[in-house]
Parts: C-alpha cells; structure tokens; sequence
C-alpha cells in the first residue's frame, strides 16, 4: 500500500509538471492554430539560459529572473513574430514541421554552445524527505506539486475571472466575432504566447533539477505533454491539467506493475484509444464542423 | 513553345540518369554510401509523398515503416534468404500493417492523425528494442549480407550503390504511372475535397485505407534496402526521429509534386554533408535553412518553381494579349 501511495504522490508531481507545459501547448493551440513540435525543448531551453547567467555570475534568483525574462523574449516575442506570425495564413501543417525544424535548431544549439554532456541544476526546493501520514515524501515532489498546482490555479483564475482572461477566451474561440466587438485579438495572441513561454520557463525551473539539465531531454517531455493534452482535450485548459496529471500517475504506475521495458507504451496505446474511441479528449468538446 | 519542353525534359532527365550512373564510379566509399542512402531515402519520402501530397494524410510513422523492413530484411538474410525475397516480405508486412494503421484515418483526420502515427511510431520503436529475441534489442543484428545478382556479388559499394539507384528507379517508375492510373486522381479527388470525391462515388474508405498502405509499403521496400546498405541495424535509426525527418523532406522539396522527395531527399541526406566544414554547426544551419525556406515558401522549393513557372505563363499571356489588341486596333 505504502507503495502505492508513493507512486501516486510521484506521478503527481511528474503530471503536474507535464500538465503545465500541455497547458501552454493547448493555449497556443487555441489562438493560433499552432501544433508546437519543439515544445520540449521549449522546456529544455530555459534551463540553460539560467545556467549560462549562473555562469557568467548571477546569483541564483537573478538567474531565474533573468532566464524566466528571456525565454520570454525568445520563446514568445521572437517565436511568434520570426515564425509563427509569417507561416500562419498556410495552414497548420508547414508550421508545424517548421517548429519541428525549430527543434532541432534548439537542440544542436544548446548542445553546441553549451555542452552535450548532462549538468546537474540546482534546485528552488529543499531537497530532503518528510512524513506524510505515515509515508516518507520527498520535499521535492510536494515542492514541485505545490509550485505547479500554484500557476495552473492562476492562469484559470486569469482566464476564468479577469476580463482580460474572457477577451483572451473570446479571442481564441471566434477571432471575428471578438474583433467586432472589439477584443484586441493581435494582442490576445501575444499574451498567450507569452504566458506559454512563462509556463515553459517555469517548468523547466521545477523539472531540470530531477532530470539534469540535457540538451535531449525536450524529447520525452514533449511528447508527454502532446499525449496529456490531447487525452484531456485539446480544447480545454481544465482537459489539459487532468491530462496531464493523468499521463504521470499512469507512467509511473505502468512502470511500476506492468513492466518497465514497456513502460512508455503504456501512455501510447492509452492515447491511440482516447483517440479512436473519443477524439475530443475526456474533457474536450467536440470541435463543430462546417462544411 | 511546349513543342521544345517536352523533349527538353527527356534530355534533361537522361543526363541526370547518365550523372547518377557514371560520376559515382570516382566516388570514395563514403561517397557512395551517402548517395545510396539519398537513393533509400528517397524511396522512402516517395511512399510519404503518396500518402501526404496525394492523399493528404498527415503520417509521422513512415520511419517505422522503414524499421519494419530493415528489420524484415535482416532477420530474413541472415537467415540465409536472398534478399528479393526479403523485400517481398518487407512489402507485404509494410503493406498490412500499414493498412490496419489506415483505420484509424477513417475516423480522425489533421492533427489527431498524425498524433495516432506519431504513438505508432514510439510503440514500434519499442518493440524493435524490447523484443530482443527476433531483433537483437539494443545490440541489435550485425553482418547483414549484401545480395548475389545473377552471380555478381554487390559486396563492393559501388555494385551495391546501382542496387539501391536501380530499385529507385523500378520505384519511380511505378509511382509515376500509379498517379496518372485512376487510382492517383482519385488519391488527389481525396485531398482536394474529400466530401466531392465521395459524391463523385469514389469509394474514400478503400481509398484512404489504400494510400495508406501503398505508401507505408515503400517505407518497408527503403527498409530492406537500408538494411543489407548498413549492414547493421538497431533500433536507434528508427526512432521517431526518422518519421520527422521523414516529414520534412517531403514537406522541403515539396510535397504532392513528383520530383519533391527527390529534392527533399537530397537536401537532408547531402546539405549536412557538404556543411560538415562547419563542424558541429551543420544541424543548426540546415535547421534554420529550413525553417527561412518554410518561411518562404510553405509549398516547398519545387512550389517556388511552379509560381515562377506560373508568372511566366501569365506574364506570356497578357504579353499575347496585348499584342494581339494592337494588331486589332491597327487593323481596324
């Protein structure tokens, strides 16, 4: 049993990462029309840019700023404007191998100009263990459950409360409506391209420190987070979270009883039958056709 | 004008052909493998090309394909079969399981289809490394023997290099004919408009089931090659990797154009070659080369050829045109 409980509060913290990156994922989705294949070196990247201000002398914090800060600059700003905004009027499928292209970019870059070998990062929660009703927790996984459940209790609260959130809503949903009732849709875009490239930073922030910080490793955790985001709904933030969380507890869970070798098939084979059997994801709804 | 272009293109297309076989023979050893590998590949990106210019099928599992027929290949060879026989079987696996990875076409399209491709992709993968008992696993199946034609041995680089350039051929040759055949326009009645072509009474079920398989059994035939051309495989060279790369040759040379995954092929097999004085910026350059090149023309390097082509005609016309006003005015 203790076991058990170990794995959930494990595959938690997993998902909730995962579920912070699938959530900029569906964002982006949503208002733009953008499949982002190098989502997970868009996670990978902020890792390096806070060690490389480490490097040249930034104290721990103001590297955070300062990397969290750029992969704004970069990541949002300079992603949407030199790649996005020229590519969108061609359809989402040479926008979509031109992310893959980006990926690649990502990758070499990083593995060129800092190092292909992996550097251990430093971590923004107390490393240790505590007891929880009886279980030994890591102070880390609470840490990193905690921090991500904080920004996705945020950005609903944005999306959901605020009346900037209802015109972002508003924008990704129907741009020409929006516009005529005079929703800033450009602006819209911009904004979530920003709050995706902060949640890349933050996740990034929370997952390098357990993982190393390795120019492969978007790899795995991009497609992680596609899997979660489309098992929950690509229309959905809330489908999203719960995909997220879903993809974690499930990963650990089928490398735990099922088998260890086979472990990363099991979030496959679970996706290819949300797909067939639910195509709009477990929270999503149905995309209306037109014809 | 069109009296010249025809036998224009003929010449054209034999002088390459004539390239493609008498320049390689100065070629070193690794010089021929790379070009037999352009050859692979180029089968490959073709069968990708059917399924996605022609059918519009968004695939990102075509670098399976390619595994399933290495594998097939080298399981078989090293067994002692020859290799004709392996690419048979390459085929008709590629073929059926690319037909059941069809099914799922019916039901989704866009996106979702190409995450239903992208978990095949990781799932084979898997397989390929976990079942160590047919595969090798991570050690994978090594002395893969290069086939005996008509009693010459193809052991050399170069015999084996007209190999893979002739099976390129018998393969462009079949492609070409299948879309100008019924069957091509009804692939492209299925891209342009799938509602249409269903109202114009082609079957779209059998159809989409079709492209699907037809091109992943091309992935299987650059599998069985690629296979005896290594002469070792592993799973790592089929990882999904492969798919996207795959994908992006198509997309690159331009895709639903016959000599795209030509071109396509080309660019990825031969541009990081000729950046390697670069050292270890060539990946980064190629990336951004493709992604300025996307940027540019979404429809690919022969899509900026057709516009160019299209502008002169219109350019032809209206200069047509405006000749033939004066001429009507100075007769009037």
């Amino acid at each position: 049993m203790s076991n058990l409980f170990d794995l959930l509060v494990a595959g938690l913290a997993t998902g909730a990462i995962y579920a912070l990156v699938a959530v900029g994922f569906t964002l982006l989705w949503q208002t733009s029309q953008t499949i982002n294949f190098a989502q997970g070196e868009f996670v990978m990247l902020p890792a390096f840019l806070m060690l490389a201000a480490m490097h040249v002398g930034a104290p721990f914090w103001l590297a955070i700023i300062l990397g969290i800060l750029l992969s704004m600059i970069l990541l949002g700003l300079a992603f949407k404007m030199l790649l996005v905004d020229p590519m969108m009027r061609h359809g989402v499928l040479p926008l979509a191998i031109a992310t893959m292209a980006l990926a690649i970019g990502i990758k070499e870059a990083v593995k060129q100009f800092f190092s292909a070998e992996a550097s251990p990062f430093p971590s923004i929660v107390p490393t240790g263990d505590i007891t929880v009703l009886g279980h030994v927790v890591s102070l880390q996984s609470i840490g990193v459950l905690v921090v991500a459940i904080l920004a996705v209790f945020g950005l609903t609260t944005l999306l959901n409360r605020t009346s900037l959130g209802h015109q972002m809503q508003a924008a990704a949903q129907n741009p020409t409506v929006a516009r005529i009732i005079g929703v800033p849709v450009e602006r819209m875009i911009l904004l979530t391209f920003l709050i995706n490239a902060f949640l890349v930073a933050l996740a990034s922030l929370l997952i390098t420190p357990i993982y190393l910080a390795k120019f492969s490793s978007g790899e795995v955790l991009g497609q992680a987070a596609f899997i979660a985001a489309i098992v929950g709904g690509f229309n959905q933030v809330r489908g999203a979270i719960a995909g997220g969380l879903l993809i974690g507890v499930l990963d650990n869970l089928a490398a735990a009883y099922i088998s260890t070798q086979y472990r990363a098939a099991v979030p496959m084979i679970f996706l290819i039958a949300v797909i067939l059997f639910r195509p709009q994801g477990l929270l999503g709804r149905a995309e209306e056709r037109t014809v | 004008m069109s009296g010249f272009a025809k036998p224009l293109k003929i010449a054209l297309g034999l002088i390459v052909i004539a390239g493609l076989i008498a320049i390689p023979m100065n070629f070193n050893r690794y010089g021929l493998f790379i070009l037999s590998q352009w050859a692979v590949m180029t089968i490959a990106a073709m069968g990708l090309n059917l399924t996605l210019g022609y059918a519009g099928q968004v695939s990102l599992a075509q670098g399976a394909f390619v595994g399933i027929g290495a594998y097939a290949s080298a399981i078989m060879t090293t067994h002692g079969w020859p290799l004709p026989a392996a690419i048979v079987v390459a085929i008709v696996l590629a073929f059926a399981v690319g037909w059941v990875l069809g099914y799922p076409a019916l039901r989704v399209q866009h996106h979702y289809l190409a995450f239903v491709t992208l978990a095949f992709s990781t799932l084979a993968f898997l397989v390929f490394r976990n079942e160590s008992w047919l595969t090798g696993g991570i050690y994978g199946i090594s002395n893969i023997p290069r086939p005996h034609f008509f009693g010459i041995a193809t052991t050399k680089p170069l015999p084996f290099y007209y190999v893979c350039l002739g099976s390129l051929a018998i393969v462009s040759l079949a492609i070409w004919w299948l879309i100008r055949s019924p069957w091509g326009r009804a692939f492209m009645a299925l891209r342009e408009n799938p509602l249409r072509a269903q109202s114009l009474g082609i079957d779209t079920r059998r159809y989409t089931l079709m492209a699907f398989a037809i091109g992943s059994a091309l992935g299987g035939v650059a599998g069985a090659l690629y296979a005896p051309l290594t002469q070792y495989i592993d799973p790592v060279p089929f990882n999904l990797s492969l798919s996207l790369d795959l994908l992006m040759m198509v997309i690159v040379g331009g895709a639903g154009f016959y000599f795209g995954p030509f071109l396509g092929a080309m660019i990825a097999v031969l541009l990081p070659e000729w950046l390697r004085f670069t050292e270890g910026y060539y990946l980064m350059l190629y990336a951004i080369a493709v992604m300025g090149l996307l940027v540019w023309s979404p429809t690919g390097i022969l899509g900026i050829l057709d516009r160019y082509v299209a502008e002169r005609r219109t350019k032809a016309a209206s200069a047509l045109r405006a000749v033939a006003k004066s001429r009507l005015e100075t007769a009037q």
